[in-house]
This record gives structure tokens, sequence and C-alpha cells, in this order.
């Protein structure tokens, strides 16, 4: 018997509802596009979870290495500046 | 990047494990870390699909369309289970075809529970009650597993039975509260899934094979007795409202310990079941090979319809790439 080892893995993202981005929900199998956007409709939205749906082929993803994830990140680590909570101000100065 | 040595990647397993981080697919684990999780979330798909079995041997004798449509929706779910449970399987760079392969050839298991028939239509509110809430209990604190893909399967997975739980609860309830045939029968279904579900925790802890490393590895967070324990409180109140007993005389509260005692489990008959020779394990599988078989037609004609779409459309690309690459194994390989 031929065995259908060869379906690719299709990785499926939902918006949950309008004004929200798609996030990840999962992977599946599919032979094509369409049969993955319909597999995942009856798996990731049989209760109203979502108002949109994409499917992107996992082949089709470049992701960043695990092993370098401190030296990737790195550059961010040391800039607190970045962020509001780096300033000091006076008290009771309002609006900022 | 500087060479990451052997101990460096243990030690970094250790510290993200310790500090209740989650491991992911791409990160660095011990080949069996790795091993431990591809038995147990297969067995656990596994479960999920053959579980379909038992009730959906009722979905054409449901009592009314209510009940109809409620038993289908539940069956449909556990195929959804199974399904988000061989994807984290998958992440593991274990392939479904070889998972599926090891259920039909019986290398790896299912959990016994679905070895027992369902003989009336009370077992559906049984199995709805007890079965699924015995999974329940023991599915919630893997919500917290360190391995990210099957703590996100269970939190999908565990809303979900939540349902499951409540319309077994509610048919039982209808039939208790019903005629006295139909209050028997409730009592009958009860009496006969009350010991299976318990067996569901796995062997006393004394006994438990992986539970000390499963432990460790957080991928476990509480003992198999402690669960059971937590199941039995849970049920006494509930069986209470029912109007139905459960079956063991030995069923009381221990002021004392703070939980109820009860008698001892046929471990002789979990063995037994476990080895094979339980009411169901050979037509279950022999079904389950029957619909993959049977369904062979159903991928190849997909399969080839896609093949024929994706060659249309690169004709129709002058100097386009050939056949679309094949997905490496690994989902959520970017995760």
């Amino acid at each position: 018997m031929t065995e259908s080892t060869d379906w690719p893995l299709w990785e499926v993202f939902v918006r949950s509802r309008r004004g929200l981005s798609h996030t990840h929900a999962g992977s599946l199998h599919a032979p094509d596009a369409e049969m993955a956007l319909r597999n995942a409709r009856d798996l990731y939205t049989r209760r109203n979870e979502g108002v949109s749906l994409w499917v992107v082929p996992s082949a089709a993803i470049t992701a960043s290495s695990p092993d370098e994830k401190d030296s990737f990140f790195e550059p961010a680590g040391d800039k607190p500046y970045r962020h509001p909570t780096f300033y000091e101000i006076p008290e009771g100065v309002k609006h900022l | 990047m500087e060479t990451v040595t052997a101990q460096d990647r243990t030690t970094a397993f250790d510290a993200a494990v310790a500090a209740d981080e989650r491991i992911e697919p791409r990160d660095w684990m011990p080949d069996a870390y790795r091993a431990t999780l591809v038995r147990q979330i297969a067995q656990h798909a596994h479960s999920e699909i053959i579980g379909m079995q038992p009730e959906a041997n009722w979905i054409t004798r449901a009592p009314s369309l209510r009940r109809k449509a409620i038993l289908i929706a539940k069956v449909q779910d556990e195929a959804g289970h199974g399904l988000y449970l061989y994807s984290a399987a998958e992440t593991l760079g274990t392939g479904r075809d070889e998972l599926l392969d090891k259920l039909h050839s019986g290398r790896q298991k299912y959990s016994s529970i679905f070895n027992y028939p369902t003989l009336t239509w009370a077992d559906v509110g049984a199995i709805g009650w007890l079965v699924d809430g015995a999974a329940i209990t023991n599915q919630v604190p893997l919500c917290r597993c360190s391995y990210g893909p099957y703590a996100r399967a269970m939190v999908r997975i565990c809303k979900e039975e939540s349902f499951h739980q409540r319309q077994g609860y509610e048919s039982l309830l209808a039939l208790s509260r019903g005629t006295p045939e139909q209050h028997e029968m409730a009592q009958d279904a009860v009496n006969r899934w009350w010991w299976p579900s318990l067996m569901m925790f796995g062997p006393p802890d004394d006994e438990s094979a992986h539970s000390a490393q499963s432990m460790a590895w957080k991928i476990k967070r509480h003992s198999n007795d402690e669960l059971r324990q937590r199941f039995v409180d849970i049920c006494v109140p509930q069986a209470e409202t029912l109007g139905l007993t459960l079956p063991d005389p030995e069923l009381k509260w221990n002021e004392d310990r703070g939980h109820h005692d009860f008698g001892p489990i046929d471990w002789t008959e979990f063995r037994e079941v476990l080895k094979g020779n339980g009411p169901c394990n050979e037509q279950r599988i022999t079904q389950r090979k029957r619909a993959h078989d049977e369904g062979a037609w159903v991928r190849e004609a997909a399969a080839a319809y896609a093949a024929k779409h994706d060659t249309a459309r690169h004709t129709a690309q002058a100097g386009a790439a050939p056949a679309a690459a094949t997905a490496p194994l690994h989902g959520e390989a970017t995760a």
C-alpha cells in the first residue's frame, strides 16, 4: 500500500478576533495549501476560536538558532536606556 | 560562536528545568528525556484516537438528536486531541507514520481503559464522567509539563475535555432520575467503569517504572497515587448528587487523613488488559488498522490532486522550480 509519508507540514496561525494579530496555534499535515486551510479550520477552530487563518509551509520559515540565543539577542541586553523606567523624573511631574 | 560542550548543554538543560522554564523543540535535550516524551506523548495520542471507538459505537443509537450531535462533537474532539498530540510528538523527530505503525503492530500502547466494551447507552455517560474525569485529573498538571509543545497541546485538550465530562455527567443524571430501568442502567455502567477508571492513574507509586525520573524532569508533577486519591475525593460527592453508588464497600471518609479511604485495586486485571487480554484489545486494533487501510485511497487521491495542481502551477510559471520541496519532519521547526 502506498503511504502518504510526504505530505508537507504546515504551521497554523489563527486571528482570534478582528483587531488582533494572528498567533501560532500548532501544526498539521496536508497535501496542499487548500487542504491545509480546511484541516486547520477543523482542527483549530471547532469552537469559534478564529475569524482568519494562515497556513505556512514549515519549510518556508527561517528561524534563529537556539544554540546562539544569548549572543544573537545580546545587543539589546546592555541598553536599559531604551526603556522609559530608565529615567528619573522628579516627584509630582505629571503626564510624563 | 563559541563551541558548546556536552557539559554546557547538560547544565543549560538542567538549569532550564530547575527554573521551570520550558524546553522547546530545537533545544538540546538528553536522549532519555526525548525517548520518554515520545513514549508518553505517543501513548497519549494513540489513546485519543482509539478512544473514539467505544463511544462511536453509540452514535447511530443515541437516544435523541441532541445527544447524537453532542456525541459526534465529542468523538471529533478526540480525533483533534490525537492530532495535537501527534504534532507534539513529531517535534521530537518521530514521524507520524512511524507512530501509527508502532500502534498497529503493538509496539506502542494506548490506555487500557479503551479495551473495555460500551454495552449500553449509559456507558457513554459513564465514560464522560469517570474516564474523562480521570483523564482531566491526570492532564491538568501536564499543562505545566517541562516540554513546551506537549504542555501547549494539553492546554487545548483540557479546555475541551471539560465539555466531555459535563455532557457525560448530565447524561448520567438524566438516566439516574429517569425510569427505574434507566436508573439501573446508569448504576450498572458506573459499577463497570469505576475500577478501570481508578486504574487509569497507573500502578501504585512503589511499582511505577517511570515515575521518579519523569518527576525529576518535570514531565510529571504528581504521583499516580496522589492523583488517584484526588480523583476519588472529587467523585464521591458527585456520585451522591447523581443518586448513584460507587461499587466499593470500603469507600469511606477518613477524618484523620482528610481523604476518602478506598478498597484495593485488582492489579492482576490491569496487567492482563495491558498484556492484551482485555475484552476488546483485538477488536480495537483490528478496527484501527481497517480504518487506516480503507482510508488509503483518500490520502492517495489528495496527494495526486495536490501533485497535479503543483505541476499545473509550475508549468504556468516559465522556468519555475520543480515540485515543491518536502518539509522537514519537525513541527514547530521554528518555535
